[in-house]
């Protein structure tokens, strides 16, 4: 069975081109543009990944890892944050929240499928 | 009524509780627990301004002239709004330079002037002779009517005359005995009388008791209330007592006497003393300029009702309406009043001796005596070893000697005046002592001998108009002196002098005396020079506030073994060792005997000294023991250079204070400023990395998956090539405008200026974003004029406006629902251009906000939106604030935002326009 994985961020552009790449390593893809909606996506069907953004509006990304990690049932879910802000204080931040991984954009595509196919495979 | 052993035994109770009083006062000074130390004794004290004159001539006077008796309570009512500055200053030179009286004042003054102060102290002790006699007269009088009774005093009448002289002799020394024990208890005369001024403050109480309680009797239990009274006299025919014409005396006697009672409040010798001298805290004015003019009204307040209700008891019998308050009682047969009421009077004649004599006797002994017998080589009195005991003699011999002068007057010309009359005698020779001291304390020029010429030019004239004709009246002096002038020269007829004739004699002395005393003080100061000792006291005194306690006078070296023989000669030498041990404990000195001593010490001498002697012969004696310490006239003027430039120093030290202080202040907010710059700028610098960084991910997420996909379907590689151009583009606009907005914010924007229709302007803003609204099917509304005013502006930015507004507005309205409406309104002084939309408008609360850098509707800073840098309306704002209009956001009807923004015309600016009737226009048709 095909792994799970929830695309969240705000920008309508990058969710098109990571929804590309995770389908194309054969995920099951799901996308929230807003950090309540990614929760809401969560509860409907816990994924084994999530790439999320940090920078969204009403609910910010560090928010919704730190309410992943709240959940007993969500322990296994890896979290991937995603920032356009690349200071060492929110790298830390977010893995302090529970992250498992921190990705400064713009990215390398490769590295980034990489380190998903990585994370889901030894999880 | 009663006898006159009840009358002895009842005057010697009273003044064995007020000895009680004054010695409790004095008690408690010496445990450093002072009862006087508060306003309202203070105000209380200052009431010995009422005196046996004020119980009884009050009445006396009202009898005769109606409101008449009140122009002498007004002067002090008048005068006290002025203490706050006259008064003050007054206290704080006495403080300062330890001024032992009015006497002493004046001579401190003027250079330390023995002779000036000699002068004054004549002047106060002639002057004060009538008054006192005054207050005998009165004693003497309440004490015969009531021994006379049931017999009624006639005018003029004086009852058992022998007997009478003999009570007024015994009076006379039962006051002088009073005086002495209550007023030379220490010989340093700058020391407070505690016990004194209590007793005073005491007596006040009783007179002011005394005198509501007689005319509370008489208004309301004579008579039915004051209207009673004022009716029944009216009818009786004594209106003319309630009107001022019916006083007989015209403005100008009035206003003499007003302004007479406003000098003598403070130039009196026992005001001075009471209002000057014992004050010890200068905040008590502030309760007492009240307090007083309060007290005035309340003794007061019967003296007219009194005046009619004894003129309807006794109708055309005649008593001798000084006596009224008395007499009324007794007629009664109101034994206990008529006790209360002479205990009034009593108290009221025996402050008024005590304070005056007080005061006079130490002006006679410091000022007068003192410096005379300093100078006789034979009496050896710098070689005596402690004359302390010699200085009390000479006090109390003064006290005695003047009451005796007092008796010795009264006896000749007592009963050629009324009680007031006589009392305004003495106001007139205190008056002279106003111009030496207003002019001196504020004038640096008066000097020594203009004041000294005026003193004696006003005591002169006073001598001649007033006292002379007194003794004329009495028969020591040819009567014809009066009415023909001496030697028959009518010019020179002492109360129609040089002509002047139908004045009061009150008016007229004062109205020559002032004016001469005035016309030397002043005219002599302006042509004659100062002596340079006489300039340093003029400084200190005119600047009390800013020299007080500054330059040490005394330069020279005296040993403190000699200092403290020289003082125990004159003050005792218990009192000298004592200020001694005083001054090296507050110092934490030690003061051995062949030390020398600090200036400090040798002016704290010469203070207790003055005290002692006055400050004429103070600063002769230290003279004796200072070593080089002569002041040549060139050193008291570096003395005073020395003080003066001490204080400009200061000031300027002050001043570079201030200004350092200013400056740091500049450069602590400089930095806060600098700081929060600072945080802005990171702020911003993450905030533009993160819009950078944004559109970068996504060209560059394309970019890989095209180069690692060749096998892409041709849709999908043209979508995905199609989003790498949109955030390209995006990317340029955020970099254009980060790059306008650094200009701009450096001020390095470079601004072409042009001349330029605003009409044009929006049309071709609106031919630049045709396709944004072609694409969404909106439609277009211009609301213009065919040709707007020419404004000179620059042309791009200023389209770069109208254009970052229209795809605002393309932005936020529906696909195919959407309508822009752009308007443009001219006014004489600026035109406005707004752009509405119909899309979901702006929350209040963001109307401004939307304006701030990186803001989005709908979030903070740190929101996202597709499209936009967050920085257009900030750049749009700069623009338009650069052409000095403004740019703000409101909703528009029925729904929407409405972005407008002025710009100025200038002053010949086109003349108003109406925008034309709507046109609506698709927008496929703009160009």
């Amino acid at each position: 069975m095909a792994q799970r994985v929830l695309v969240v961020d705000d920008e309508p552009n990058i969710v098109t081109s990571l929804r590309f790449l995770m389908e194309r390593e054969g995920f099951l893809v799901e996308v929230a543009s807003t950090g309540p909606a990614a929760l809401a996506a969560l509860e409907r069907e816990a994924a084994d990944l999530v790439l999320l953004d940090v920078m969204m509006p009403e609910l910010d990304g560090f928010e919704v890892c730190r309410q992943i990690r709240t959940r007993p049932e969500w322990q296994t879910t890896k979290v991937v944050m995603l920032t356009a802000k690349g200071r060492d204080v929110e790298r830390e931040r977010g893995i302090a929240l529970g992250a498992d991984c921190y990705v400064t954009k713009p990215f390398s595509t490769r590295e980034l499928v990489e380190r998903v196919k990585g994370m889901l495979q030894t999880g | 009524m009663l006898d006159a052993w009840s009358l002895l035994l009842v005057s010697s109770l009273y003044l064995a509780v007020l000895f009680a009083v004054a010695h409790y006062g004095d008690r408690r000074a010496d445990q450093g627990r002072s009862i006087i130390n508060n306003p309202y004794i203070y105000a209380l004290s200052l009431a010995v301004y009422c005196t046996g004159w004020t119980f009884y001539g009050s009445v006396g006077r009202a009898a005769a002239g109606g409101v008449a008796f009140l122009p002498i309570y007004l002067g002090p009512t008048l005068m006290a709004a002025l203490w706050w500055f006259v008064l003050r200053k007054m206290l704080r030179i006495t403080k300062a330079y330890g001024v032992t009286s009015i006497a002493d004042f004046i001579g401190a003054r003027y250079g330390k002037s023995g002779l000036l102060a000699g002068l004054v102290t004549v002047i106060a002790v002639v002057g004060t002779v009538p008054y006192l006699s005054l207050q005998l007269k009165a004693i003497s009088a309440s004490i015969a009517v009531i021994l006379a009774y049931p017999e009624l005093p006639q005018p003029g009448a004086v009852p058992g005359a022998s007997f009478w002289g003999d009570l007024a002799l015994y009076v006379t020394l039962l006051m002088a005995a009073f005086s002495i024990l209550f007023g030379t208890r220490h010989i340093d005369a700058t020391e407070h009388h505690q016990g004194l001024v209590a007793a005073i403050a005491f007596e006040s109480v009783i007179k002011l008791v005394a005198f509501l309680a007689v005319g509370l009797f008489v208004t309301f239990g004579l008579y039915d209330g004051f209207g009673d009274i004022f009716s029944r006299a009216i009818a009786a025919g004594h209106g003319h007592l309630l009107t001022f014409s019916g006083t007989g005396t015209g403005y100008a006697d009035w206003f003499a006497v007003v302004f007479l009672s406003g000098l003598a409040i403070l130039f009196l010798p026992r005001q001075f003393q009471v209002a000057v001298l014992e004050n010890i805290n200068e905040r008590h004015l502030n309760k007492a300029i009240w307090l007083l003019p309060l007290y005035l009204l309340l003794i007061n307040l019967f003296v007219l009702p009194v005046a009619l209700g004894g003129l309807l008891r006794f109708p055309g019998v005649g008593v001798d309406a000084d006596t009224l308050v008395l007499t009324l009682p007794m007629a009664e047969g109101q034994r206990a009043l008529t006790v209360l009421i002479y205990l009034g009077g009593l108290s009221a004649a025996t402050a008024m001796v005590i304070v005056e004599t007080v005061a006079l006797s130490t002006m006679f002994c410091n000022d007068l005596l003192m410096p005379a017998l300093l100078r006789v080589p034979w009496l050896r009195l710098n070689e005596r070893a402690d004359l302390s005991g010699l200085l009390l003699a000479i006090r109390r011999g003064a006290i005695l000697a003047m009451l005796l002068l007092a008796y010795a007057y009264f006896k000749v010309v007592g009963a050629s005046y009324s009680l007031a009359t006589t009392g305004l005698v003495s106001f007139c020779a205190a008056a002279q002592f106003a111009p030496p001291i207003l002019f001196g304390i504020y004038w640096k020029g008066a000097t020594r001998s203009g004041a000294l010429l005026g003193l004696l030019a006003g005591f002169g004239i006073w001598i001649y108009t007033l006292l002379l004709p007194a003794l004329a009246r009495s028969g020591w002096l040819a009567a014809e002196f009066i009415e023909a002038g001496p030697f028959g020269i009518a010019f020179l007829q002492p109360q129609a002098l040089f002509g002047l004739a139908g004045l009061d004699p009150i008016t007229h002395c004062l109205l020559w005396s002032m004016l001469a005393n005035l016309a030397l003080l002043i005219g002599w100061s302006l042509i004659a020079r100062q002596s340079s000792y006489e300039q340093l006291q003029a400084s200190l005194f005119v600047d009390v506030d800013r020299l007080a306690g500054g330059p040490h006078l005394w330069r020279g070296t005296a040993r403190v073994a000699d200092l403290r023989a020289l003082l125990a000669r004159y003050i005792g030498p218990d009192r000298a060792e004592q200020a001694f041990a005083r001054h090296a404990r507050a110092r934490g000195l030690t003061l051995p005997a062949d030390a020398e001593a600090d200036p400090d010490l040798i002016t704290l001498a010469e203070r207790l000294l003055a005290g002692a002697i006055g400050a004429a012969s103070g600063r002769v004696m230290i003279a004796t023991v200072v070593k080089g310490a002569s002041f040549g006239p060139d050193e008291v003027m570096a003395i005073l250079d020395e003080a003066s430039q001490r204080i400009e120093y200061s000031r300027q030290l002050e001043q570079q204070r201030a200004a350092l202080e200013a400056a740091g202040e500049e450069l602590r907010r400089a930095n806060q400023r600098l700081t929060e710059l600072d945080h802005m700028k990171d702020d911003f610098l993450s905030t533009v990395s993160h819009e950078l960084r944004t559109p970068l991910t996504s060209i560059r997420s394309f970019s890989e998956i095209l180069l690692d996909n060749p096998d892409l379907a041709l849709a999908e590689r043209s979508q995905f090539l199609g989003i790498v151009v949109k955030e390209s583009e995006r990317l340029t606009r955020l970099i254009n405008d980060i790059l306008d907005m650094s200009r701009i914010e450096s001020g390095r924007m470079e601004w072409y200026l042009t001349e330029c229709d605003p009409v044009m302007v929006i049309e071709d803003a609106l031919a630049a974003t045709s396709s944004l609204f072609h694409e969404k099917a909106i439609t277009i509304e211009r609301h213009m004029p065919a040709e707007g005013p020419t404004i000179t502006a620059d042309r791009d930015r200023l389209m770069q406006v109208v254009v970052n507004l229209l795809s605002n507005a393309a932005k936020f309205v529906e696909r195919g629902q959407g309508r822009v409406r752009v308007v443009l309104t001219v006014q004489p002084d600026r035109l406005t251009v707004g752009v509405e939309d119909n899309g979901p408008g702006i929350p209040a609360d963001q109307a401004e906000a939307v304006f701030e850098k990186f803001h989005q509707v709908g979030g903070n800073t740190t929101t996202k939106k597709p499209s936009g840098s967050g920085l257009g309306l900030t750049i749009c704002r700069r623009i338009v604030e650069h052409f000095g209009g403004r740019i703000w956001a409101e909703p528009a009807a029925p729904h929407g935002a409405a972005f407008r923004f002025t710009l100025p015309l200038a002053a010949t600016g086109a003349p108003a326009a109406e925008p034309p009737p709507v046109a609506e226009q698709p927008a496929s048709r703009a160009s």
